[in-house]
Order: structure tokens, then sequence, then C-alpha cells
């Protein structure tokens, strides 16, 4: 559970844009998720909800968006998806991939007022 | 107003990790992360492999749990720097918690510093606390298809310690299980099969991490 670590770090940042744009109600926010990482979505959500409730960003809106796992062969260059966690190349057999998505852990747009 | 924004959200514990690695690097110190569920074998492992490299190699610990300093009072027995750090309920360490332990320790005259983590197979794969490698321990009494529900922890992990291997006999798990499904998530990991009650293969685990320390150490040279 630590997505309570993970929301209060997302409130920081959160809080720091709408003061960069002189923003003042929180509509909603849209996050990037990687399969890989370790979050579940409805914890995160609830961890919002609960550090949110009472303030000036209550009711805002938490969007989440899965980014499945990809990689590219580092042998053969062929991208793909990473599917069941098998980190080789469907092309060529190599073990040698380079992760291009799926480890997200981002905030990507904010809706203010 | 749609504002665009494109943050990590550990931003501001990574630039913590970085700066820690920073400071390591500059006191040419090599640090690991050792993590595993509770009770797979993290104090037992540091406790054999002090016992058996304290001669040549100045260890210190950092001991992370939610609470008790049971585990610093363990390595601190063995003549060891050992800091405790309660985390109040939280379930893994971050890089602002190992960054306040620096005060009680002298860089000056340590050559590995080892970070225990709390007892978790999820949450601290996803935090960086500023070390060159991460270490992840698992039992054969917790199961062969642990590689397969907790895959972040196998993917960020450089080496897998499987424990336990004396009980093999009482248990229904396949260590060649283990190790084709942690090297499907993670092709370059290395991985030590160990007993850390019979002292079964704990020999090749302390030559790596002695080559380790070399190695680190001649890196930082050039």
């Amino acid at each position: 559970m630590h997505e309570m670590s993970i929301a209060q770090s997302l409130l920081d940042i959160i809080q720091e844009e709408m003061r960069k744009h002189n923003a003042r109600v929180l509509r909603s926010v849209r996050l990037d998720i990687g399969q890989l990482s370790a979050i579940v979505p409805e914890s995160l959500s609830f961890c919002f909800e609960v550090m949110t409730s009472g303030t000036e960003l209550d009711g805002a809106k938490l969007i989440m968006e899965i980014i499945p796992l990809r990689g590219t062969c580092r042998d053969c260059g062929r991208e793909f998806e990473i599917k069941e966690y098998a980190f080789e190349c469907p092309q060529c057999s190599s073990p040698h991939i380079d992760t291009i998505a799926g480890q997200e852990l981002s905030i990507v747009e904010m809706e203010v007022d | 107003m749609k504002v665009s924004v494109v943050k990590n959200i550990l931003e501001a514990n990574d630039r913590i990790a970085q700066e820690n690695r920073a400071i390591f690097d500059e006191k040419d110190l090599l640090v690991f992360n050792l993590m595993s569920s509770p009770g797979a074998g993290k104090t037992s492992l540091l406790e054999k492999t002090i016992d058996a490299l304290k001669e040549e190699l100045k260890i210190g610990v950092i001991e992370g749990d939610i609470q008790s300093s049971q585990d610093a009072e363990r390595i601190a027995e063995r003549g060891i720097p050992a800091v405790q750090i309660n985390t109040g309920g939280a379930c893994h360490l971050d890089g602002n918690m190992i960054r306040d332990t620096f005060k009680e320790f002298d860089f000056d005259v340590l050559d590995l510093l080892v970070v225990e983590n709390v007892g978790n197979l999820v949450c601290p794969a996803e935090f960086r606390v500023g070390e060159d490698f991460k270490a992840m321990i698992l039992s054969v009494t917790e199961g062969d298809d642990k590689p397969a529900k907790y895959p972040l922890m196998f993917h960020e992990s450089k080496v897998l310690l499987i424990n336990k291997i004396d009980l093999l006999p009482y248990v229904d798990c396949s260590v060649e299980k283990i190790k084709e499904e942690a090297l499907k998530i993670n092709p370059g990991m290395t991985i030590f099969e160990i007993s850390c009650k019979t002292g079964e293969g704990l020999d090749t685990w302390y030559n790596w991490l002695r080559e380790e320390v070399n190695e680190g150490r001649s890196v930082r040279k050039e």
C-alpha cells in the first residue's frame, strides 16, 4: 500500500502546477500508469479522494491510463509488446530488451479553471 | 483550461536518490538495497555475510522496519554500525529516509552499505534510495509462483537469492521454475541458491559480492 505516498507526491505536483498557472479549481488529472508499475489504480483513486476531500481540490477526477509494456530488441531492432512479462524478442529470441513503455508513473495533463 | 504537465510522480524521490548516490560515489561506497517479503531471511543473510566478510570489508547497515529496533540490534551485536529506521506504518523506504541516517555513519571508513528494506514484495521496488543495485531474496517456502505474481520486484533486482533450500524436501516448490520465471522477466539476473541455516551456497554469494565491491571501486576510479 504505497499508494498513499504516491498520492502525496501527486498532490505536491498538482499544487505546484496550479500555483504556476494561477488556477483555482481542479477538474481532472490524467495519469499514465505503466503495466509494470506496482500501482493498484483503485487504491490510488481511494487515497487521492481521501486526501483531497474537504480541500479546494475536492471532487477532482483522477483519470488513469494503463500503458502496456513495450520493448525494443537491442540485437535485431524489432519493437514489440512484452506479453506476460517475457523479456524476449519474438523475432530473434534475444534477451537483450530495452523497455520503451510500461514503466510510467507520470502525470500527463490537468484540467483546471 | 487544459494544462499539459508530463512529470514523473516520483520525481522528488528520484532527485533525492540521485543526490544520495552522488555522496556514495564520492565516498567510494558500494550500496545495495535488499528486499524480500517478511521472514524470507534478509537479516539472517546480512548476519552471515557480515561474519564472513567483516575482516576484509567495512560494512554498514541501514535497517528499515515499520516498528522495533530488533534488526539493528542483531546487526550491531556484530560490531557493525547499524541504524534503524522506523517507518511508522509506511511499507517501504525512500530516498529521504535514507538521507536522514547519513549523520550516523562515517562513510570515509566504509566499503559497503546495505539498506535492508521493509519486508514487502511490492512497494520497495518502486522507490530508489540511491543504491548501486537492488538485491532480493525469495525463500522456497513462499512458493515458485512469486515471480509471475510480483514482476516489478524481479524486474528491478539485479540479484535473486533463493533462500531456505534446506527445506526443499518439505515444500512443493521448484527452484527450476523460480529460476525460469525470474529469468523470463529479467534475463540478466544473477541467481544464487542458498541456505542461511546450513550455509550452503553462501560462499558463491560472498565471492560475487566481493567482486562487486572491487569492480565498483575500479569503475569509480576511471
